[in-house]
């Protein structure tokens, strides 16, 4: 059984399908990427897995669970982390707060715990700050850490923002064009980065628009096209479907 | 960092020695600066760390004060057994009204909030259920009384008072450093990122609501034990405004602003009482002058503070 099973997904928006019958599988500890044209349907399908959106037709299953009609933070507890296409951050909290807030669901002190400040919550909280410092390090952001997320700058707020995501130890982790406004130099320790998320275990489905890091990076690549998967395979076979090549036509290669 | 703590404590210890030099009637004034401190304290956890509009607040504290009026007048509780009571029913009451309304976003959570508190307002004065006496309120609460000392001139209840005060802002503060005060904030700089990132933001918010109904619900019954007579014209639509202005113009999410923020609202006023009129029209004006140049308020919050573990 694959980690995340996709089968049939449908979701319409005001009569236009927007995910049409859209079926993949992403396996354990593989880097998968989902591909297509502006407008086919990957952000959709990204907020249909996190929850954002609940899908008119088909069913999503996480790890033997189903995630439909399932909120969004419960589906972030059970293992399934995200980063998002236009950075989100806390921008007025700290880079350590921001950190800090990816390991929220794994804490358990509520109000009382807060005022009265037992011995393990306490603890609970050395822990959040250990967690945050070895996510923020693992990235390779090395800032100060009392400084406002705003101030980063447009690179340094990607990494935290993944860094944020990795701090809620998922076992899948979804990236949503992490190298949108990088430059080369970031795009390349990007590609290191995600390797080395992989490495440890933690299974990566990404959405890019830079070719050249999709088929560089990725294991297996989903194409959608209008909303349909047209294709699927290894980077060598989807480079090669005629399906694919009809729907990129006239664009450019990083187009 | 030592000598501001010494220069805090310094300043703490004089304030507790002002009844001493004041008299009864500033004393009183103290006293409702307190009562609407903790009050836009309260609220802070709703409008300042969570972001969101809620200028019915004065609902919570009708509940709390109504509920102790009502038990110790009839049922004759002493009002010291009644404070947690009071805060309770506030607090369900919280729950009940805020729990269909949580989704609701800024300019559409106002507008319900405020009728909320006209709902409340107009219960009370149509004399719901035959227990809240009407428009004329209620009468004849007693005294608090504590180890056998019954607290009657406007010095104890400021010493009362302002116990209160510095409980709740050292639990508040603790709050702040802690998991659930961070949930707040993440909540207030963006929703979805907040539910992205695993914070289950309609359950914080709701929890955010109680806990402010349950102080504010204590805070009445303060108030009714101190005024001995309570009506629903303490509890007006303009009172939710008047927190809901301590907060924004004090600092949203900052304890020090907020009761800096009372003290401004609720103290200057007194000081420029031969102006009457005039005040008002120099509050509006500080209010419109201060979102212009210091949308934040006064004193924002300060950064949380960190124990940083060396690098191993």
């Amino acid at each position: 059984m694959a980690l995340l099973h996709l089968k049939g997904l449908t979701k319409y928006f005001g009569g236009l399908a927007a995910v049409n019958d859209v079926s993949f599988d992403v396996e354990e500890g593989s880097i998968v990427g989902l591909i297509g044209p502006n407008g086919a349907g990957k952000t959709t399908v990204f907020n249909l897995i996190t929850g954002h959106y609940v899908p008119d037709k088909g069913e999503i299953v996480f790890n033997g669970e189903n995630l439909v009609k399932k909120p969004t933070h419960k589906i972030v507890s059970l293992g399934i982390a995200r980063t998002f296409q236009t950075i989100r951050l806390f921008k007025d909290m700290s880079v350590l707060e921001n950190a800090m807030s990816g390991y929220h669901c794994r804490m358990k002190s509520g109000i009382f715990a807060g005022m009265f400040k037992p011995r393990w919550q306490r603890r609970e909280e050395e822990r959040a700050i250990e967690i945050a410092l070895k996510e923020l390090k693992f990235v390779g952001l090395s800032v100060e850490l009392s400084q406002k997320a705003k101030n980063l700058s447009y690179g340094n707020q990607r990494l935290l923002e993944i860094a944020r995501a990795l701090a809620t130890s998922p076992k899948l982790i979804i990236l949503d064009e992490p190298a949108g406004g990088m430059n080369d130099q970031e795009t390349r320790e990007l590609v290191e980065l995600i390797r080395a998320i992989r490495d440890r275990g933690i299974t990566v489905l990404l959405i890019e628009h830079d070719m050249s890091l999709v088929m560089d990076v990725c294991e297996y690549i989903v194409v959608l096209d209008n909303g349909c998967k047209i294709s699927e395979g290894t980077p060598e076979e989807v480079r090669e479907d005629p399906r694919v090549i009809e729907a990129y036509l006239g664009l450019d290669e990083d187009g | 960092m030592k000598k501001k703590n010494y220069a805090i404590a310094l300043v703490c210890i004089l304030f507790f020695l002002s009844p001493l030099v004041f008299n009864a009637y500033w004393v009183d004034v103290l006293n409702n600066i307190g009562i609407y401190a903790i009050l836009a304290l309260s609220l802070n956890f709703i409008l300042g760390d969570t972001g969101l509009f809620h200028m019915g607040h004065a609902a919570f504290y009708a509940v709390g004060a109504y509920t102790t009026a009502i038990l110790n007048t009839m049922y004759h509780i002493p009002v010291i057994w009644l404070i947690p009571f009071s805060g309770l029913t506030a607090a369900i009451f919280g729950y009940l009204v805020a729990r269909p309304i949580i989704h609701l976003r800024g300019d559409y959570l106002l507008i319900v909030t405020i009728g909320i508190v006209e709902i409340v307002r107009i219960a009370l004065v149509n004399n719901i259920f035959g227990i809240t006496g009407g428009s004329n309120g209620i009468f004849g609460i007693s005294r608090p009384h504590i180890f056998g000392l019954v607290i009657r001139r406007p010095e104890q209840f400021f010493y009362y008072i302002w116990i209160f005060v510095a409980v709740s802002v050292y639990l508040f503060h603790r709050l702040r450093n802690s998991r659930f005060g961070r949930a707040l904030n993440y909540i207030k700089e963006d929703e979805v990122a907040a539910e992205g990132t695993g914070v289950n933001i309609s359950r914080y918010k709701l929890i955010a609501f109680v806990l402010g109904a349950f102080w504010a619900g204590m805070v009445g019954n303060i108030y009714a034990s101190k005024m001995t007579i309570i009506s629903p014209e303490s509890f007006t639509f303009w009172e939710s405004v008047v927190l809901f202005c301590i907060v924004i113009l004090g600092g949203s999410g900052s304890i020090n602003g907020v009761i800096l923020g009372s003290f401004l609202l609720i103290g200057l006023p007194e000081i420029f009482r031969e102006f009457a009129q005039a005040r008002m029209l120099i509050f509006g004006l500080a209010m419109i002058v201060m979102m212009i140049f210091r949308p934040q308020g006064i004193l924002p919050p300060p950064p949380r503070k960190y124990r940083i573990p060396s690098i191993n």
